[in-house]
């Protein structure tokens, strides 16, 4: 910009100038146009699914089960099975995943197994989900002779979204304020009773939030799910947690296969199933969290 | 301790330490047990790969171009797989990587709070929904879309799964990227505003470079998601080991071929389950090694400023 000349105040402005002036306009243009590129993406993607789904939403979608027959099939099984996948999933992750943030954030001495640790959950978040369903086809399914139940889905799952769970609990736990703990154990309390009365309770939020976003990540699975051998035509709803099963994220994949348009519409309905599944969770996480911000 | 002291105290002190010393020992179980599912991933592939490399060779697995476990006639080469992941992902990279720097620097340094608070969350949704939905948005609108513009494309085609994961890879590379330009100090904006330069000059020529380290690594982790992405592709680019560089055609990426081997019948033992276990050797290491590059790039080449 050696050329540039100094322009006096209130003179007009040089050609130069007006060029600079112009395109930094077009680039602010063409950010803002970028970011929408995102936004519209997903909106044509809920538009397209809503167009080619809402014809085939009804009652009996819900209440039938998979079928050869597009016109009579629906996502019972599918439903039931991903709803006690998630809450199995919920039950075995969350205690272990809060515990390990709970050790890692209160408890653990700065050194080398803590800086493995931590590296190691890092990279466990990065690993493909499909990878974690080989884990559980050789861990779970046949090693520990679980077969293609629940259970070894939900087992499955939960080694997927734990990383995820532990990192935002962590976050959660590191926003405590510091004076909180100093005061507590200035009043004598011990470790235990300092992270269970006080850091706890006002990690809680930002635990529960983390905690429904990762599993609304698994509810969404299909990968791993296929690898453990849940399967895309289940005539009936599970009873335990040995029981086969399917997932409305697979029973989704298994109408998009097939070639018939009929299949096509009852998988776009099953979607718009699945979106309002993972917008319930999220309303709800919102909901759990307002709560529990109003009581404290 | 002094007389004052009486047994009963010291008892409830020591129960007192004994408790939370198993709530220590506890806690350090669960995060302990964090390091177990890696040395499990890496048990549980490399007992069946070692199976798998005692029938095929290493150098036929490396350098042969067909890959084609269930015919008669076997074939073991990888390189149509890995072909087709990299391909797809770097399609997807076309795609995800200018438009997620550019949405970085407009939410950064150009959008308000308030506009920042609502686009945030609409771009994460992006990364939320789940795949299965991508693969149905690629097969049933993209691919269609592409065939009205190019005829010759085929109804599986590499290009709708590029564009789709392209798609959901941005929000990776967006927010990263958002936290490394908006953890350049203000100072030296200001600086460079004190010598006359426009907002598009500190931008591209001040802050975007200052952030580059968080960028490229925000580029290699949004790669190597693209690179492990499994149900769109496996639902849009279709289930043809094609060595090509043509995006029009079908392709078999390595997560797909997992799902289409996993979906048959393949009992243990049987060397197309083995072959599950060392194509999914081949995609960990894949990843892996771009997830530690991505972080050796952050740490090595990051600026620090204070």
């Amino acid at each position: 910009m050696s050329e540039r000349t100094p322009v006096p105040i209130g003179t007009a402005e040089s050609a130069f100038d007006r060029r600079r002036r112009l395109f930094g306009v077009m680039f602010a243009w063409l950010c803002g146009a970028a970011t929408l590129v995102g936004v519209a993406a997903l909106v044509v993607l809920l538009v397209d699914v809503l167009i080619d789904g809402l014809p085939r939403l009804d009652v009996q979608l819900l209440t039938s089960f998979a079928s050869r027959f597009p016109e009579r099939a629906g996502v019972r099984a599918a439903l039931a099975g991903s709803i006690w996948l998630l809450v199995l999933t919920a039950v075995i992750s969350f205690p272990v995943s809060v515990a390990a943030a709970i050790y890692l954030e209160e408890y653990a001495p700065k050194g080398w197994i803590t800086k493995v640790i931590q590296t190691n959950i890092a990279n466990l978040a990065g690993v493909p989900s499909i990878v974690y369903g080989i884990l559980g086809l050789a861990l779970f399914v046949r090693a520990m002779g679980l077969d293609r139940s629940i259970l070894s889905g939900a087992l499955t799952l939960s080694l997927l979204v734990m990383p995820v769970i532990i990192m935002a609990s962590q976050e959660a736990i590191r926003a405590v304020p510091p004076t909180i703990r100093e005061a507590a154990y200035g009043l004598g309390a011990t470790r235990w009773q300092v992270v269970s009365y006080q850091v706890l309770p006002m990690a809680f939020p930002g635990i529960l939030t983390g905690t429904i976003l990762a599993l609304s990540r698994a509810v969404g699975e299909t990968a791993p799910l296929i690898l453990v051998g849940a399967v895309g035509f289940v005539a009936f709803t599970p009873r335990g947690i040995m029981d086969q099963f399917t997932v409305l994220p697979l029973q989704i994949y298994s109408w998009i296969s097939r070639p018939q348009d009929e299949f096509r519409e009852l998988a776009a309905a099953g979607i718009i199933v699945l979106l309002l599944l993972l917008l319930t969770m999220n309303a709800a996480a919102i909901i759990l969290r307002n709560r529990a911000l109003a009581r404290r | 301790m002094s007389s004052t002291v009486g047994p009963g105290v010291l008892a409830a002190k020591r129960s007192r330490r004994l408790k939370e010393g198993a709530i220590a020992s506890v806690l350090f179980a669960c995060a302990a047990a964090s390091t177990l599912v890696t040395v499990g991933v890496v048990a549980a592939l490399l007992g069946e790969t070692i199976g798998f490399f005692r029938e095929v060779s290493l150098v036929e697995f490396l350098t042969s171009t067909r890959w084609e476990p269930m015919f008669r006639d076997r074939h073991f080469g990888v390189l149509p797989l890995l072909s087709g992941s990299f391909l797809i992902a770097a399609g997807a990279g076309v795609i995800a990587l200018p438009l997620g720097l550019l949405t970085a620097i407009f939410l950064s340094e150009y959008a308000g709070p308030r506009l920042r608070r609502t686009l945030k969350p609409v771009l994460e949704v992006l990364a939320g929904v789940p795949t299965v939905i991508y693969g149905y948005f690629a097969l049933t609108f993209i691919t269609p879309l592409l065939r009205v513009f190019l005829p010759e494309t085929e109804i599986f085609n590499a290009a709708a799964a590029s564009i789709v994961v392209g798609v959901m890879i941005i929000p990776t590379v967006s927010s990263l990227s958002e936290d490394a330009l908006r953890a350049v100090p203000d100072s030296l904006r200001e600086g460079a505003y004190g010598l006359g330069a426009t907002k598009l000059e500190v931008s591209t020529r001040v802050v975007v470079p200052a952030a580059l380290s968080g960028i490229i690594a925000s580029f290699i982790l949004g790669l190597s998601r693209a690179v492990g992405e499994t149900m769109a592709v496996t639902i849009a680019a279709g289930n043809l080991p094609n060595l090509t560089l043509n995006p029009l055609e079908s392709m078999q990426t390595m997560t797909a071929y997992i799902v289409q081997a996993s979906l048959g019948d393949t009992p243990q033992g049987t060397i197309v389950y083995r072959t599950l276990f060392a194509v999914g050797m081949t995609l960990f290491l894949a990843t892996l090694a771009m997830n530690i590059l991505s972080q050796w790039v952050l740490a090595k080449f990051r600026e620090e400023y204070r």
